[in-house]
């Protein structure tokens, strides 16, 4: 679906290294797997990284979605379909003295959705190491089409600005700031996503009409997070977002962690994540009549909700006798299970009942990640 | 002077020192302060022992990248100008030995490892970087010191070592 | 009188941007439970990253993931 590919851009390459060291040179391999909402996509993702005389690195990724949706939109306006999606990234760091330069390229591509993103970003450390100072810059080119309509193309152009300071406060707490603001132009929706109003001549009750969205939207997220050392070796962290766009969407996301290792070889992990936003202003679930206002929406995405995520972790790492380049490696697996509750978004598969009265939608997804590690 | 002022205008007096602390040795050099620490092989060495030979001072840690990998470029510099009176010591700044062991056991060096665990060597030298390497000359003066190690750093070293062994008691 | 003393420190701090060489407060010999990696702000970058993905796709919010620092303070 359109939703999930505008965020293609988003899988940027780790662009903010820690200045002074250039970070290990490492390969992942991943396998990905979401089931929620009947949408199951899987796929793999590739992420390379090496570093020439403690000067330079280069990182190379790919990734693909194949999507299986049979998602609450597409059941009661279209038909289940499948597609995949394929992204590619690469990306270049230069490190002078305390300074780090980064750029990437990405360019993420299915058969109604391409989207090209370039970064910039510069990193220093200061007042002895223990402040890390980053900016960033993201610039975003996207082209939407629609499948079985050959006339209708369209362009989102994105531009997002971010500042990002880290910061050693003891020997055992280090905190984080960081500030963006992102900002978007032109076709902003979903080329096949309805909204719906009340009708009385209709069958159901009420009837589809295209959505329509502002062509610009502007959001700010500020986070904050930080993570303790424990004396018997073990680490907790706790991060807030706090975000706001032009659309009147306001979000709060809270996250806690805590990361547990075993000997040298297992690492187990535990997170629980809350996320609650209100509405869009042109949101609504139904509306009262045809062509209500000027902007339409009935995105879930874009509902009042709230989500909850519990997700486990497992590490095991060892010295491969396999592979003597590899002087560490490691395998990962990671299990989330979100709970997505919609306050006004309703479940149009239930029939039968006056339109606005059908119950609340919500959905549970099942994430896994599976991942080999290797470090040379 | 207002007591509140005191202890913000000695830190910006320290950091004007700190900034103005040349890299390269001037005839003023200071003497290497002296320490008596704990010795990896046994019993304790102190600087004084040591006086009369061009001595490296090396700060390391086990949990420190460069660190780690600038000890074989120590190993050898410590083998080829030991028998012309020159020693090094690397002294350990990890406040528990387990993890430096393990290090060793795996990158074994014939150099003497040194234990500073409360760290008040590092203090009374000042140590502003991992690594840190400081030269002390035959008359016990501290004449070069070195932040941080990227791999090449050990020419500069050879180049310095060469230049105190040259140089008279 | 300690955070005074803080705060006057800091705003110095701030003020001499262009040293590099000012006292840090954790020294360099002391970073050794932040430079361990399980300090990392993010140890798996192609998860989180993906993590990241799946969160933004179904969400109204986005961004505010930057991250960076900490680590081992070496060179």
């Amino acid at each position: 679906m359109q939703l999930i590919r505008r965020i293609a851009l988003f899988f940027l390459l780790p662009l903010t290294a820690v200045a002074g060291v250039l970070p290990e040179d490492r390969a992942d391999l991943m396998y990905h797997y979401y089931d929620g909402g009947g949408v199951t996509i899987d796929g793999p993702s590739l992420l390379v990284r090496k570093k020439f005389a403690e000067k330079y690195a280069v990182s190379a990724s790919y990734y693909v979605d194949m999507i299986s949706s049979a998602s609450i939109d597409v059941i009661t306006t279209a038909s289940p379909y499948d597609e995949e999606r394929t992204q590619y990234g690469a990306g270049f760091e230069y490190l002078r003295g305390k300074v780090t330069y980064a750029a990437s390229f990405s360019n993420s591509s299915e058969n109604d959705y391409e989207a090209d993103t370039a970064s910039l970003s510069i990193s220093q450390d200061m007042f002895g190491d223990l402040t890390t100072v980053s900016l960033f810059f993201t610039r975003g080119w996207d082209d939407v089409t629609r499948r079985g309509d050959a006339t209708f193309a369209d362009e989102i152009d994105r531009r997002i600005y971010g500042v990002d300071v880290s910061q050693v406060a003891t020997k055992n707490l280090v905190l984080g700031l960081s500030f963006e603001a992102i900002t978007e132009e032109g076709f902003l929706n979903n080329p096949y996503r309805q909204v719906r109003y009340v009708d009385p001549d209709a069958a159901l009750g009420y009837s589809y009409e295209a959505e329509r969205y502002p062509r610009t939207r502007t959001g700010n997220a500020l986070s904050a997070r930080a993570r303790w050392y424990l004396p018997y070796r073990a680490a907790i962290q706790a991060d807030y977002r706090f975000y706001t766009d032009t659309w009147d969407l306001r979000s709060h996301t809270a996250e806690i962690a805590y990361t547990h290792p075993l000997d040298d070889e297992w690492t187990f992990d535990v997170h629980y994540r809350f996320n609650t936003q209100n509405e869009a202003e042109f949101y609504s679930d139904l509306f009262p009549r045809q062509d209500f206002q000027n902007f339409l929406a009935r995105d879930k995405e874009l509902a009042a909700m709230q989500s909850h995520t519990l997700g486990f972790g497992v590490a095991y790492e060892f010295k491969p006798s396999w592979a003597d380049f590899l002087g560490k490696a490691a395998i990962n697996l990671k299990y989330d299970r979100i709970r997505f509750d919609y306050d006004n978004f309703r479940d149009l598969r239930v029939t039968g009942v006056a339109p606005g009265t059908e119950p609340l939608y919500q959905f549970d997804a099942d994430v896994f990640r599976l991942f080999f590690s290797g470090w040379f | 002077m207002k007591k509140i002022f005191r202890f913000p205008l000695a830190a910006l007096l320290a950091a004007l020192v700190a900034v103005a602390w040349p890299a390269a040795a001037t005839d003023g050099s200071p003497p290497a302060p002296a320490f008596k620490l704990a010795n990896r092989a046994g019993g304790d060495m102190s600087l004084s022992d040591l006086k009369g030979q061009v001595v490296m001072i090396n700060f390391w840690a086990s949990w420190c990248g460069p660190c780690r990998q600038e000890f074989p470029a120590l190993d050898q510099i410590y083998s080829k100008y030991k028998p012309m009176g020159f020693q090094m010591v690397a002294i350990n700044v990890e406040t528990e030995k387990a993890d430096a062991e393990r290090f060793l056991g795996k990158t074994p060096v014939s150099f003497p490892i040194l234990f500073d665990p409360d760290n008040q060597v590092s203090g009374s030298y000042g140590v502003s970087a991992m690594p840190t390497t400081f030269l002390v000359d035959r008359q016990g003066r501290l004449r070069w010191q070195h932040r941080a190690y990227k791999p090449g750093d050990e020419a500069k070293y050879i180049e310095q070592i060469r230049q105190m062994l040259r140089e008279k008691s | 009188m300690k955070p005074v003393r803080l705060l006057g420190v800091a705003l110095l701090l701030l003020a001499a941007t262009g040293c590099s060489r000012l006292e840090p407060w954790v020294k360099p010999y002391e970073r050794e439970n932040i430079a361990d990696p399980i300090m990392a702000w993010d140890r798996d970058p192609v998860s989180s990253s993906y993590m990241r993905h799946v969160y933004e796709a179904r969400e109204g919010a986005r961004g505010g993931a930057g991250a960076s620092g900490g680590g081992c303070g070496c060179n």
